[in-house]
């Protein structure tokens, strides 16, 4: 076990430090001189283009830019946010926590509409329940995150008057208005990653039922329901806990639109924002951390395998 | 005059690509897939024979005006006909869809055959690019590639397509890998072809099927990414219409103008079913495991 760990950890570290090359990277990209981007209408002036070229090292060679932009990295800065003249680390510290409530929120709404549908195509296989879980799942899977949105808005805010359409309050300034606004964008956000869970759950449980553990169970005389639930889920579940762990790109990814159409103020948000005002270093910024968010919970959820699963844990 | 023995002949064993045509056409959630992008691809090709308007033709008489005879989706708040756009908007998706997974596929196929067949060091680079790409969110890395590199359609779909290039690479090296292990990989070396040859000779027709399910499935997360940057301002730009920017602005109307906000989505819904109804039809029919 010592050992998957160390090789785990051995292979984070370049995952990481590429990650870092294509940040950097990404200015590169940036059409003309950055030095006038940042400028903006004062781009006429050429002392004041010369100081911010001087200030972010633009005349630098790009490794040297490179290198000072790592060690910057490595202190914790990670810039310094053109528009809200904040850092960008502040920046994200301040919005993470809205992201997470709505990532927990939805992946909850994901665990608790993908799984059992899962197991009911599974266990109802080739029956109109099964068609049923695979049509709602490819709906999960087609329907665009955004569009659902402004659909529910429409639909639950704008008709029925039930929730708020947007807006954003804190949990701990009042959990019921907190749930209230949140509800909604978790709800599309689980869409997809529901979907998700209930095709991989489907496939594992199918694969599960068709062991000799669980004929052996049925033989011993035990009712269906604690065939399904005690003896296949608990194996098909090893799997599926994998996969929610890499869900966290499609949250994440989804977060982004979503945020924006629900008006919460999260790491989403904070992208969209910088994308409107070409607030390059908080686009940077966010996703470096999204990219280590990512990888940490990757990480982490090969530990959660680990645990799970006793034959990897003898391995 | 020579005598023709009628001795009865073997049977000929079907070829593995007709049985997967055969098991595809009979499909039947694949053949509504498939219904549904041929309807949105003629619907793109054929926009100016079919559009009953101009997409950007304004009519100030008719703002905001609900669905009707006149106006089947009815008019957006300068007056331009829903319909019309819905049906030039498809030109704007299919092309980002299938462009960007044209890039994706140009960029991670030859990669992903590079690293399976030569493994070794090669293998682990490539696979720690692919690895450090895989780790930044789809959207988000599309996303920030677009904003740097400028926002329009032909932007995005770059950056669509270089997000969607390492799955490329990961479908195509497992399945170089795959067919490496096969016999005839073994015979076509022992006959002496060179490294190159096996690979694209020997190795490359052999991995195309995953590559062809991957393409068809990308195809549909491409549309839905290119519809996300246009929703933000980061793909086709106004007045041409596109459908993720449509729903932007209806957005702002949602109380007064309801519809705008229906049939733009329900486009891009659709076509993006059609797509991975295909998928899904393409893997079970080439890999009815």
């Amino acid at each position: 076990m010592r050992g998957y760990l160390g090789s785990r950890l051995a292979q984070v570290l370049p995952t990481l430090f590429l990650v870092s090359i294509i940040v950097f990277g990404l200015q590169q990209l940036m059409p003309g001189d950055p030095a006038l981007t940042i400028a903006g209408e004062s781009a006429g002036d050429p002392q004041l283009v010369a100081q911010i070229r001087n200030e972010l090292m633009l005349n630098r060679p790009i490794p040297v830019q490179y290198l000072h932009w790592l060690g910057d990295l490595l202190h914790g800065n990670l810039g310094y946010s053109w528009r809200l003249q904040e850092p960008v680390a502040a920046l994200v510290a301040q919005k993470l926590p809205v992201t997470a409530q709505l990532a927990v929120m939805a992946f909850f709404f994901a665990v608790i509409i993908g799984v059992p549908m899962g197991i009911l195509s599974a266990v109802k296989r080739n029956t109109a329940w099964d068609w049923l879980a695979n049509g709602i799942g490819l709906f999960g899977l087609s329907i665009p995150t955004f569009w659902l949105g402004i659909v529910m808005i429409l639909v639950v805010s704008v008709w029925l008057g039930w929730l708020p359409p947007s807006g954003y309050v804190p949990l701990a300034q009042n959990w019921v208005r907190s749930l209230a606004t949140t509800v909604m964008p978790a709800f599309v956000l689980g869409n997809a990653i529901a979907a998700i869970l209930m095709r991989h759950t489907r496939s594992a449980m199918l694969v599960a039922l068709g062991q000799d553990y669980v004929r052996t169970a049925r033989a011993k005389g035990l009712p269906e329901r604690v065939v399904v639930l005690r003896h296949a889920l608990r194996n098909a579940l090893i799997p599926v806990v994998t996969l929610g762990g890499l869900q966290l790109g499609t949250l994440l990814s989804g977060a982004v639109l979503t945020e924006q159409v629900f008006s919460v103020p999260g790491f989403g948000k904070l992208v969209v924002d910088a994308v409107f005002n070409r607030d390059y270093p908080v686009i940077q910024g966010v996703v470096l951390v999204t990219a280590l968010l990512y990888v940490v919970l990757n990480l982490l959820t090969d530990l959660l395998y680990l645990l799970i699963n006793p034959r990897m844990r003898q391995g | 005059m020579s005598s023709v023995a009628l001795v009865p002949s073997p049977p000929v064993a079907e070829s593995p690509a007709r049985v997967a045509l055969r098991r595809f056409l009979t499909h039947r959630s694949a053949m509504l897939g498939l219904l549904l992008c041929l309807l949105f691809v003629v619907m793109a090709v054929a926009a100016p024979l079919i559009s009953p308007v101009s997409p950007t033709a304004t009519d100030w008489s008719a703002i905001r005006q609900p669905p009707s005879w006149a106006h089947w989706m009815g008019t957006d708040e300068i007056g331009r006909d829903e319909l019309a756009r819905v049906i030039f908007g498809a030109r704007a998706s299919l092309l980002a869809g299938v462009v960007s997974v044209l890039i994706a596929a140009v960029i991670g196929v030859p990669a992903g055959l590079a690293a399976g067949f030569a493994r070794g060091k090669a293998d682990a680079a490539l696979s720690r690019i692919v690895d450090a790409m895989l780790a930044i969110p789809f959207l988000v890395l599309a996303i920030a590639l677009a904003a740097f590199l400028g926002p329009n359609l032909r932007n995005a779909m770059i950056a669509i397509g270089i997000t969607t290039a390492p799955i490329f690479m990961r479908v195509a090296r497992g399945a170089t890998m795959d067919v490496m292990t096969h016999d005839y990989i073994e015979a076509a070396r022992a006959v002496g072809n060179r490294p190159w040859r096996v690979a694209v000779r020997h190795v490359m027709p052999n991995i195309f099927p995953p590559i062809l399910v991957q393409g068809t499935l990308s195809i549909a997360t491409s549309i839905i990414a290119e519809a996300s940057l246009s929703f933000l301002g980061l793909g086709e730009q106004p007045p041409t219409p596109a459908w993720g920017s449509m729903l932007n602005a209806a957005q702002q109307f949602l109380t007064q103008a309801p519809w705008l906000a229906i049939f733009p989505g329900a486009a891009i819904f659709l076509t993006v079913l059609g797509f991975n109804l295909v998928g899904d039809g393409l893997r079970d029919a080439l890999d009815p495991r």
